[in-house]
Order: structure tokens, then sequence, then C-alpha cells
């Protein structure tokens, strides 16, 4: 025998969470309103185009640009983003020659205030392992591939801190509005692991 | 603890995939395990650092089976479990039940939440203390883990790195998951350089954590 002994016949996931919520409803410990409103936020509401509003008005507003980089968490709060995980959130800007990309390498701290709940790559052992450890590589294989002298930096998140990417500007988009610029802004450039472009 | 979480720098996992127009929730358990998770350090008494250390509990095969949001699920378990808001074995015997087998429900147990009171709300504190380290110190960071939480990723350990900024202080994972103390102190960004971590071949890069002082040692 040396194959890990678990239950062939565990219910599946599904099944846990609905014996779960019936343990916890017919014991008045949760209130169906609050679950349903707390779901309906984070699938409707708290999500990345709240960061790319940020960006799109770091790349238009150069005053909003320096308080961003100086105190994420307050830029980020003048747009009215805060909440669980986002307690104190730094913004790391990308250029020419420096690219930065944020991971949890213990489990997958995320901030969802600006960028909302983590994508599945994000939480996949193979990005938690491999982006701390062969980033160049990892980034190139995501479509990321980087020019030789371009300095990577790798952010593990592992206290409070979040941390949100500033993306470089695409070129010919000096005519587009903040709106129209935040339109262009991904989750993924956010993140790390892809670039904004052009329309 | 050394467990499957501390994943940073193992290998063998293969290539990273991003599909494309992927939902917030794949399945509607996903969801629930979501609403669930948010409200379980409520619902147990405990906090967010006990959340995480019962993520860290989960068996490394359900860990890896069940994927983000069964962790979740599993972890809100054992934080009710923990705190004897539900007695061992409630929740497989109701989804058995749930998928008709004739099984009995164990009796409710008796609710025992940790004597835990937080001085105040979220995990920063503003402390009195002077940062132990400045910008620019050379440090080393502990060499050994304990059996409980802590936020000291394997792959960093008794390795020297420069302080790269004093982030605002925080209660410490290894003891307020534990319930023993908020043990609030400050947080530095501590950035290594990639042959220190992986050796002489490694791609050049620098690599940031933000880690709490009682990680970290003077040179």
């Amino acid at each position: 025998m040396t194959a890990v002994p678990r239950p062939h016949d565990r219910p599946d996931a599904a099944l846990r969470a609905e014996a779960l919520e019936s343990l916890l409803l017919e014991r008045g410990l949760i209130d169906p309103k609050v679950v349903d409103g707390l779901i309906s936020r984070y699938e409707n509401d708290v999500g990345p185009m709240n960061g790319a509003r940020v960006i799109a008005k770091a790349w238009t507003d150069p005053d909003y640009r320096r308080r961003l980089l100086e105190d994420g968490t307050a830029a980020i709060a003048e747009l009215g983003y805060s909440g669980p995980q986002g307690e104190h959130i730094d913004v790391l800007e990308n250029t020419p020659t420096v690219h930065n990309v944020v991971v949890c390498t213990l489990c997958s701290c995320y901030p969802w205030p600006v960028l909302g709940l983590p994508p599945s790559w994000y939480k996949d052992p193979a990005y938690r392992a491999r982006i701390v450890r062969e980033p160049r590589r990892v980034l190139t294989e995501m479509g990321l591939p980087l020019d030789g002298d371009v300095e990577i930096r790798v952010w593990d998140s592992s206290s409070e801190v979040r941390y949100l990417v500033l993306p470089e500007r695409p070129d010919g988009t000096s005519d587009l509005s903040e709106e129209a610029l935040a339109a262009l802004v991904t989750r993924d450039a956010m993140v790390g692991v892809g670039r904004v472009t052009s329309p | 603890m050394d467990g499957i979480h501390d994943m940073g720098g193992t290998q063998g996992w293969g290539t990273v995939r991003i599909p494309p127009d992927e939902p917030v929730f794949a399945e509607p358990w996903e969801a629930k395990a979501f609403a669930f998770g948010a409200l379980s350090a409520r619902l147990s008494g405990q906090n967010l650092d006990a959340m995480r250390h019962a993520i860290d509990r989960q068996h490394p095969y359900d860990y890896l089976v069940d994927g983000y949001y069964g962790r979740w699920l599993g972890c809100v378990e054992t934080m009710l479990v923990d705190s004897g808001v539900l007695a061992p074995g409630a929740v497989d015997a109701r989804a058995r039940r749930l998928r008709g087998e004739d099984v009995s429900e164990p009796p409710d147990a008796t609710p025992h939440r940790p004597e835990y009171q937080p001085t105040a709300g979220g995990s920063l504190r503003e402390i009195e203390a002077q940062p132990r380290f400045s910008v620019g110190d050379r440090v080393r960071t502990r060499a050994h883990a304990h059996a409980g939480h802590t936020r000291l990723p394997r792959y960093t350990r008794g390795h020297v790195g420069t302080v790269a900024a004093i982030h605002p202080a925080q209660v410490l994972p290894d003891t307020h998951a534990h319930f023993i103390a908020e043990n609030a102190q400050h947080v530095f960004a501590v950035a290594f350089d990639s042959t220190e971590l992986w050796g002489d071949d490694a791609e050049p890069f620098a690599l940031t954590l933000d880690l709490y002082a009682d990680y970290l040692e003077p040179i």
C-alpha cells in the first residue's frame, strides 16, 4: 500500500457546500441575503474594471500618478475602492527597463478592491511555484517575452501588503479619453503577466 | 508549518495556462464556498490568519484535488469544527444524507470559540516601537519554521537580503493564527537576488517579500 489513503466515496464539493449551507441555515448562523449579496458584489461590482480606472487616471493625470506611487491605498480610495484584501496597496510602476510581476506563493493573496477575486492561473500551483524561480521563462510561456535587458522584479505577497502593477501606457493612445484608456487595461497587465496594447 | 501550500520554487508543475473569458465562479458551489469563507472568521470567532492556517492544514491530497474554492470549503469546515460550532463529521454526514445514504448525523458539539479579542479591525496596527531595521540594511531570514502558521516561505529561509522598504506594522500571523497574541510589528520589504535563492545558474532577477520583524536577524 503506497497510495495516499483517502476516502474513495467522499461527497463532492457541490454536495459538501450544500451540506454546510443547510447546517448553517438551520442553526440561524447565516442570512441567505448576506450570502447572495457577497456573491453578487464580487461577481458584478468588485473586479479588474476598478483597477483599470485607477491605471487610466494615472496615465492621464500626472498629479494622481504621483500620489498613486507615493501612497497607493489613499489614491485608490480617492476613486472609492477599498475593503477586504486592500488594507495597504502599493503600486509598482513598469517602465521600458523595469518589469514588475506579482504572486502569492503561500496562498493566493490578491488586491481584491482593484482586481476582484483572483483568476485561475494566479492560483495555479505552476504559477505560484515557478514565477519566483524562473520568471522570464514563465512570462514567455504566458505570452510576454521580455527583452534581455529588462530588469525583472518579482513580488511575493507574503504579508497583508497587496500590489498593483502600473503598466506602461501603449503608444498611439494620446487622443484617447480616460474612459477609453480604461477599456484597454487588462487584469493580466495589472498583475504583470501581460502588457496593454493599442486598440 | 512545512506544508503543501508552501509552493514557491517547487518543480514539476508544467506550464501555466490562461483560460480566456473565465467567469468569477466556475460553479455555483464555488460562489457559496467563497461567501462562507468570507464569513468564516465571524462564524467561528477566529480570524484571517487562522483561516489561512486552516487552509495550510488541509490534507496535501485534498489541497491539490479540491482546488482553490474547495480549500475554502475545507477550511470553513475546519474552523467551525475547531470552534465547536459543528461536530466533527457533521458536513460529511449531511452531504451523504443529501445524496440518499442512510447515515446518522453526529450530535451537536458544544461551541468553544477561542478567547480572542482583536484590538482593532483588520491586520494593520499603530505601534510606538521604532522599526528594527532601516532601508539598506542587510538581513538574514530565520532558517527554520515552527509547526504552526507562518508567512516565511521555505524557499527564502536562511537567506540574506536587503531591506527595500518599511511597511506599516501588522499583527504577526505566527501568533495571531493561534490566538496567542497580536504581536504587532513592522513588516519589511526585503529584496533578494535570484542567485542567493537559486544558485549561480539562476535567471537574473530580484525577488521581494514582505517579512515580519521576527523573521529577520541583522547581519
